[in-house]
């Protein structure tokens, strides 16, 4: 399984590390909703097909990025700089 | 009575092995049933056979998508153990030993549980200290578990690296003699067998398509072969819990869909008698009794629904063998192969009425379902067949996570990772 990164080309998936589904959103840090932080600290979509994920660039550029991948294939359709898909995501929230 | 017998085999040979009785039926699935099981595993069709055997409920379907024995049940490395720290795993894991133990006769099917021990490598003075309070965590429930030194490992497995300039040397391990390894086909085709005869429908080459529905109420399965009706339907479905629920309207849960890879290489002569697991890593390992050496490590380590896994965790757990076997470096592999596996938020399994009224769910394994195969069928069937937990299950519910109350052996908080 190749990682095209952005800076540095299609990689050894062994070069990143996981950090797992990036379509979590964390609520405030002062709130006190208790159903929301479980669903947020436990819960998971968990789809079988494309998933939006964090993966660090660990053993190159060490950039983080969030990866769109199917889970049956691991084909990736999109690979994006966490930082610019997370600015975009809140210029639209 | 015997089903299988040496005079049956000579029989069978001289007429070409046509006329065996067919272990279990092929029915066409029936319009409605009390009880509909969802999955075709270990515990799908465990759950069937003591839904039978104890509660005498034998209006019972169990729903595989392919052929049985395809899931999980059929590719796991067959360690079954209860060397566990926290009280409500002990307790649920040696009733499913005791319930090995016996198994064979019970189902009148040769299973082959063999216990041969299981031995954790610790190579560390901490981790030293962690398995030997967890070796007297499962004495003091009642359990087995002895600390060995390392001229005790000598004895006992001599191929182990024990040079004191090992890149993990080894302090000495935690043996639990009871634990061992059994036939892993054997356990699917024993409870199917035994279920069958009970009069349960097996139906294979069935899939599960959808949830029928009055109101908020389960009433039934939607699948390639028809709509199959149920009273109460269960669902055992390893790797695909979050498919199946996201059919009947749950999209979140707390469970994360992971591959995990097992090998096998080809046969060589008796080099251990025993399950080892090594410290420095994560490796679990152990001789069939064709001679193969069986062996497994970590989860590839990213979400996957495909049944198969990536190189570098191969070279990882072949360097993790070299490290506490060097002897096996040259050794080839005969074959390779991965399954999809649920993994829970704390390590621990779900066992449970509900969450949605008329269902029931059985989830949440990790790498280590095969082990649970009998009390796991045990106790979901009985709370299939009352409405209420079993004292072994009564802890694993899914409500623990919203109340704070996780089974988390590790002590490590929230991952799909743990074992
Ligand atoms: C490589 C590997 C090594 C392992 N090693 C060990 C070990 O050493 N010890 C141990 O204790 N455990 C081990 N495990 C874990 C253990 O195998 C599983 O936890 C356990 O088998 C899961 O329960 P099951 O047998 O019911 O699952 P499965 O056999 O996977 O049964 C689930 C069934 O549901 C069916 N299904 C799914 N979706 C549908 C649908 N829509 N309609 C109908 N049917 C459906 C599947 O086809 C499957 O047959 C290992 C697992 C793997 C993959
Ligand atoms: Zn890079």
């Amino acid at each position: 399984m190749l990682i095209p990164c952005p800076h540095c080309g299609p990689r050894e998936v062994s070069e990143f590390s996981y950090q797992g589904d990036a379509t979590r959103t964390c609520p405030e840090l002062t709130s006190t909703d208790v159903k929301a932080w479980y669903d947020y600290v436990y819960n998971r979509p968990n789809p079988a097909g494309p998933h939006r994920e964090y993966w660090q660039h660990s053993g190159g550029c060490r950039a983080h990025l969030i990866v769109t991948r199917d889970t049956r294939t691991h084909e990736i359709h999109d690979v994006a700089f966490a930082r610019a898909a997370l600015n975009r995501a809140g210029e639209q929230a | 009575m015997v089903e299988y017998s040496a005079l049956a085999l000579l029989k069978n040979a001289f007429t070409g092995n046509r006329d065996w009785k067919q272990a279990w039926r092929k029915p066409e699935p029936k319009p409605a049933y009390d009880v509909v099981v969802i999955g075709g595993g270990g515990h799908g069709l465990a759950t069937a056979y003591y839904l039978a055997k104890e509660h005498g409920i034998t209006n019972v379907a169990v729903i595989e998508k392919g052929w049985l024995g395809s899931g999980n049940i059929g590719r796991n490395t067959t360690i079954v153990r209860s060397n566990y720290l926290l009280p409500d795993s002990i307790r649920f894991y040696d009733f499913s030993v005791r319930l090995w133990e016996n198994l064979s006769h019970e189902l009148n099917y040769n299973v082959m549980f063999s216990q041969r021990g299981v031995l954790n490598l610790a190579h560390s003075p901490g981790q030293a200290d962690e398995y030997i309070r967890r070796g007297n965590a499962m004495r003091h429930e009642g359990g087995d578990g002895v600390w060995l030194s390392r001229d005790e490992i000598a004895r006992k497995v001599p191929g182990v690296d024990l040079s004191p300039n090992a890149r993990f040397p080894v302090v000495g391990g935690l043996l639990q003699p009871r634990a061992g390894t059994a036939r892993h086909d054997a356990v699917a085709w024993g409870y199917a067998r035994a279920a069958d005869r009970h009069g349960v429908d097996i139906v294979e080459n069935c899939e599960v398509t959808g949830f029928l529905r009055e109101g908020d109420i389960i009433t039934g399965v939607t699948t390639t072969r028809g709509e199959i009706r149920a009273k109460k339907i269960a669902l055992a479905v390893a790797g695909n819990t979050s498919r199946l629920l996201q059919m009947a309207g749950i999209d979140r849960f707390p469970i994360e869909s992971h591959v995990l890879q097992a090998f096998v290489s080809e046969s060589i002569k008796p080099l251990v008698n025993c399950v080892v697991t090594f410290g420095g890593g994560h490796l679990y390992m152990s001789q069939s009794d064709k001679g193969g050496l069986v062996f497994g490590g970590d989860l590839d380590g990213y979400n996957s629904y495909a049944q198969r896994g990536n190189l570098p965790l191969v070279e990882e757990v072949m360097s993790e063998m070299t490290a506490m076997f060097p002897a096996v470096a040259r050794l080839r592999l005969l074959r390779s192969w991965g399954g999809v596996m649920d993994m829970s938020m704390d390590g621990s399994p779900i066992i449970t009425k509900g969450p949605l009224p008329g269902m029931y769910l059985n989830s949440g394994w990790c790498y280590g379902g095969f082990k649970a195969t009998p009390a796991s069928g045990f106790s979901f069937a009985w709370t299939i067949a009352k409405g209420e937990p079993h004292k072994t299950n009564a802890p694993f519910t899914l409500s623990r996570f919203e109340r704070g109350n996780v089974i988390d052996e590790k002590g490590q908080g929230p991952t799909p990772k743990l074992h």
